[in-house]
């Protein structure tokens, strides 16, 4: 079967410094796959060129049997790739039901006339977005929350906030930039339970990037491991638990 | 269901809006007003129109326009060209000021508005300019002296109207997807492109409408005075207009005509005074934002606050106290 | 609001100068001369809008802040100027000195009371507040010296030299040296002393300066000091060379020198002394060739190319947002 994401000699430099070097990696569809490494090893860099932040130097990026590199970050996603971000990118002053809607931007088809007139897709469409949104909120125990503004969210329930709003882009990949960071060992948990779980109920691929490699051991099928931009290791978690050079490079330093 | 309740929303906002102007049109034709309020009332329609719509790029969109100025000169001097050169009727006049400000607008938007911040501000404050020292450099249309003899065709009615139509469609957009978008740029521009919003096609459509507007303004002014002079429309005008929405609020629209209600209301009140109405309004300015730098709505809407969200209606309400 | 109409203080050669230029044109290899005589004048020009500039540039490169009220403390520098040489009957050094420091201190002043609280607002509410700071300037100026131009006395020997068919004037060269020997002694102040260095801190990292000890309120009072100081000088210098100044005259230059500033890269000193004499050049040469009505169209549009082209400015690095 074809894989439905794959990079090959994935390459990108910023100045002198080569951020992410010959970074190969395929998704397959359904899959649960975890990219770990050390803090700079260059892992969100290489969420960045798979969203169109940044364009490869090198290297191409199939997705779904269609080139994604020099697309720009909109396209991507409307291609059905929905990211969260490391440092928490909500739309702060905006209302929690507000920030999902926006993400349903793309599956809103009514025109700008019948905005303005209120007539038309107008009326059914917000209805059923306003519906869809509340249904997402609930399945993250958000709905008492949904006119509260983002930014007064406690921090654990704002990284939920930003799965739900990925989520109601609808994707078949989502990438997830250390959901987990900042949060304690009780909050991670309950997390990872509910991306194995979401994964399952939205019939999703998730690349998963974790700072911490414990967590992901649980529950991803597969790992990559980056260091120094540079594809260290690739397996199953069991693979990589016994993997030296990973020790070595990685864990050496934290067991 | 919620488009019943939005619709009446949009019946009461008209209901409200009518029953205002019908009392202004009452006193305006009983004579009750002087002429100098019935000026400034007039010179009010002007400014909420200009005040709103520029809201919508710097307190929707989140980007920083100084150059709301350059588009109601456009405006004014398309459709003084098209009256009097042309003799078309008044609102097709009027349409082509807004229609080619909207153009130009369209076409200064896309190259500027993958600027950032204080750079789209001094690059749309610049292309103001430009557009008044192009006008200037017209001989045809009156260059440094302008135009006059422009029919005087702006009626309190017309001025009304045109006025509620930019609130209704301006507060129509914002509650809708495009609007959502706009806010979404406003809020993180790279959060709103991941979620598959194309933040530069929001960014200059929030600019073309602001300019159809600016310029629908522009021609309205020049058809009221009758003249239409460069020296009306310098980047002191664009940031008159950007006091009032700081002022009422970045991303209130109710703000915004509170802002140029109460901006317009002190320039006439200190008429009298020439020589000190300059410094009220700066220390004004001054004052306001060192104590309330959210303006006076901050990013609520008016009614909002008041009534709770499902009495949604008339924006009018709040101003309407102002005139008195 | 409507009935405000503006007057620029329009920077513009002196008449009885432009009969003798264009003999002298007639003499000489005509167009070459005429394009060294349009360069002498544009450097003149030019060092004063790099005098102001460099003012802008070094508040926006500590607060991040386009000071909208500058172009107006220069106008006060050139009341102050000619108070001082009419008044006080203080020659040309002192009258200087003197407008300096009286900028210095209002520069200062605004910071304190307009600008320091909003330090963590809005950036809008920021400049809505400059710009507030600016029409009172303006107008209490108006109100209190009234509206009518002044004729600046003549500090300085109207003498005027020709050499080999070019025309330069003895305040053209004092001009030039005064704005030479200010922006060397800033060059010196910023990469030379403790309280430069302070300043380079704050503008890389006010938290982090902060941090190391730094006195960040003192840092930014001392920005505006110089920068303040500068444009004061700056107009003293312009009320000399024009002999006449007006309460609006700061208008104009003042965002011909923000242009400038925008132009060598906001923020970086050498920058805006390169903005301003490009743009000073740039502008006589326009005015000497093409017409004086489109000077003022070229510098912003000589300022929408350099955005569109490379809005970090000439001398500018290209940062990208961390995501």
């Amino acid at each position: 079967m074809e894989p439905l994401l794959k990079t090959s000699n994935l390459s990108k430099s910023f100045g002198g410094i080569k951020a992410v070097q010959d970074f190969n990696i395929y998704l397959h569809s359904g899959e649960l796959v975890g990219l770990i490494g050390p803090n700079g090893a260059g892992k969100t860099t290489a969420f960045n060129l798979l969203t169109g932040v940044y364009t490869p130097t090198t290297g191409t990026i199939e997705f779904d049997g269609k080139s994604l590199v020099g697309l720009k970050p909109y396209k991507i996603t409307k291609l059905g790739i929905a990211r969260t971000f490391q440092n928490i990118r909500l739309f702060d002053k905006l209302t929690v039901l507000d920030n999902v809607k926006i993400a349903y931007h793309y599956h809103i088809k009514y025109t700008l006339p019948e905005a303005i007139l209120r007539i038309g897709r107008y009326g059914s469409e917000e209805e059923l977005v306003e519906k869809k949104a509340i249904e997402l909120l609930s399945i993250f125990n958000l709905t008492d929350k949904k006119e509260e503004l983002a930014s007064n969210l406690p921090y654990g329930q704002q990284r939920r906030l930003e799965i739900a709003r990925a989520l109601a882009v609808q994707p078949k990949l989502l990438l997830l930039d250390e959901p987990a960071a900042g949060m304690n060992p009780q909050e991670t948990k309950e997390l990872m339970d509910m991306i194995s779980w979401i994964r399952k109920t939205f019939d999703l691929t998730i690349l998963l990037i974790e700072h911490d490699m414990s967590l992901v051991m649980g529950i991803c099928e597969r790992i990559y491991v980056l260091e120094f931009g540079k594809m260290l290791a690739h397996g199953t978690p069991d693979e990589i638990k016994s993997n030296t050079e990973v020790i070595k490079a990685y864990l050496g330093e934290e067991v | 269901m919620m488009i019943k309740r939005l619709r009446k929303q949009d019946a009461i906002f008209l209901l409200i809006s009518f029953v205002v102007f019908a009392v202004f049109q009452f006193l305006i034709s009983e004579r009750i007003l002087s002429s100098f309020w019935r000026l400034n009332i007039a010179v009010i329609c002007l400014n909420i129109i200009l005040a709103s719509s520029l809201n919508l790029i710097n307190g929707i969109t989140g980007q920083f326009s100084l150059g709301h100025a350059g588009f109601m000169a456009v405006g004014a001097y398309v459709s003084a060209v098209c009256t009097m050169f042309f003799h078309l009727p008044f609102i097709c006049s009027i349409l082509a000021g807004a229609a080619a400000a909207g153009v130009l607008g369209f076409c200064i938007g896309v190259p500027t508005l993958h600027l950032q911040g204080d750079y789209l501000a001094i690059a749309t404050l610049g292309m103001g300019e430009i557009i008044r020292i192009t006008i200037l450099n017209i001989p045809q249309i009156g260059g440094a002296s302008g135009m006059s003899g422009i029919p005087t065709e702006t009626t309190f009615t017309w001025l009304f109207f045109c006025m509620i139509v930019t609130l209704f469609v301006l507060k129509n957009i914002i509650n809708s997807n495009q609007g959502r978008a706009c806010l979404s740029v406003r809020e993180n521009d790279i959060a709103a492109s991941a979620m598959g919003i194309n933040t530069t096609e929001f960014k200059v459509f929030a600019f073309t409408v602001a300019s159809i507007f600016a310029g629908l303004a522009g021609g309205l002014f020049s058809h009221y005075f009758g003249i239409a002079h460069p020296s009306s429309f310098t980047f002191m005008r664009s940031f008159d207009i950007m006091t009032m929405v700081v002022l009422g609020g970045l991303g209130s629209l109710s703000g915004s005509i509170i802002g140029a209600v109460i901006l317009t209301f002190i320039a006439a009140v200190m008429q009298s005074y020439p020589e000190y109405r300059m410094i009220v309004y700066a220390l004004l300015l001054i004052i306001l934002m060192l104590y309330r730098p959210n303006g006076i709505c901050g990013d609520k809407e008016l009614v909002n606050v008041i009534l709770g969200r499902f009495k949604k209606g008339g924006k009018n309400d709040g101003t309407v106290a102002e005139n008195k | 609001m409507y009935g405000r109409s503006i007057r620029y203080g329009v920077l513009h050669i002196p008449i009885e100068i432009e009969g003798i230029r264009r003999g002298a044109i007639m003499l000489g290899d005509t167009l070459f001369l005429q394009f060294i005589q349009q360069l002498i004048n544009g450097i003149s020009l030019g060092s004063i809008y790099a005098l102001i500039a460099l003012g802008y540039t070094m508040v926006y490169g500590i607060m991040k802040l386009i000071n909208f009220a500058h172009g107006d403390v220069y106008m006060v520098g050139a009341y102050v100027g000619f108070f001082a040489a009419t008044a006080v009957r203080l020659p040309f050094f002192p009258s200087i000195l003197l407008a300096m420091v009286v900028t210095g201190v209002l520069g200062m002043a605004v910071e304190r009371l307009a600008y320091k609280p909003l330090r963590h607002s809005p950036k809008i509410a920021i400049l809505t507040t400059a710009i507030g700071v600016s029409l009172f300037l303006e107008y209490t100026t108006m109100l209190v010296l009234t509206p009518q131009p002044r004729t600046f006395p003549p500090l300085l020997p109207e003498t005027i030299y020709t050499v080999g068919g070019l025309i330069v004037s003895f305040q053209q060269l004092v001009i030039l040296v005064v704005s030479i020997i200010l922006m060397i002694l800033l060059t010196y102040v910023v990469n030379h002393t403790k309280m430069g260095k302070a300043m380079r801190a704050v503008s890389y990292d006010p938290d982090a300066a902060q941090l190391m000890g730094i006195n960040v309120d003192k840092t930014i009072s001392f920005t505006f000091f110089v920068g303040s100081s500068l444009a004061g000088a700056a107009g003293v210098l312009v009320g000399i060379y024009y002999n006449s100044i007006e309460p609006l005259m700061g208008i104009m230059p003042g965002m011909k020198a923000f242009i400038a500033a925008v132009l060598g890269g906001i923020g970086i000193i050498p920058g805006a002394m390169a903005g301003g004499l490009i743009l000073g050049i740039v502008e006589a040469l326009i005015s000497g060739f093409i017409s004086s009505t489109f000077r003022d169209a070229a510098a912003f549009a000589i300022l929408i190319i350099i955005l569109l082209i490379k809005p970090t400015g000439l001398l500018g690095k290209n940062e990208h947002e961390k995501v």
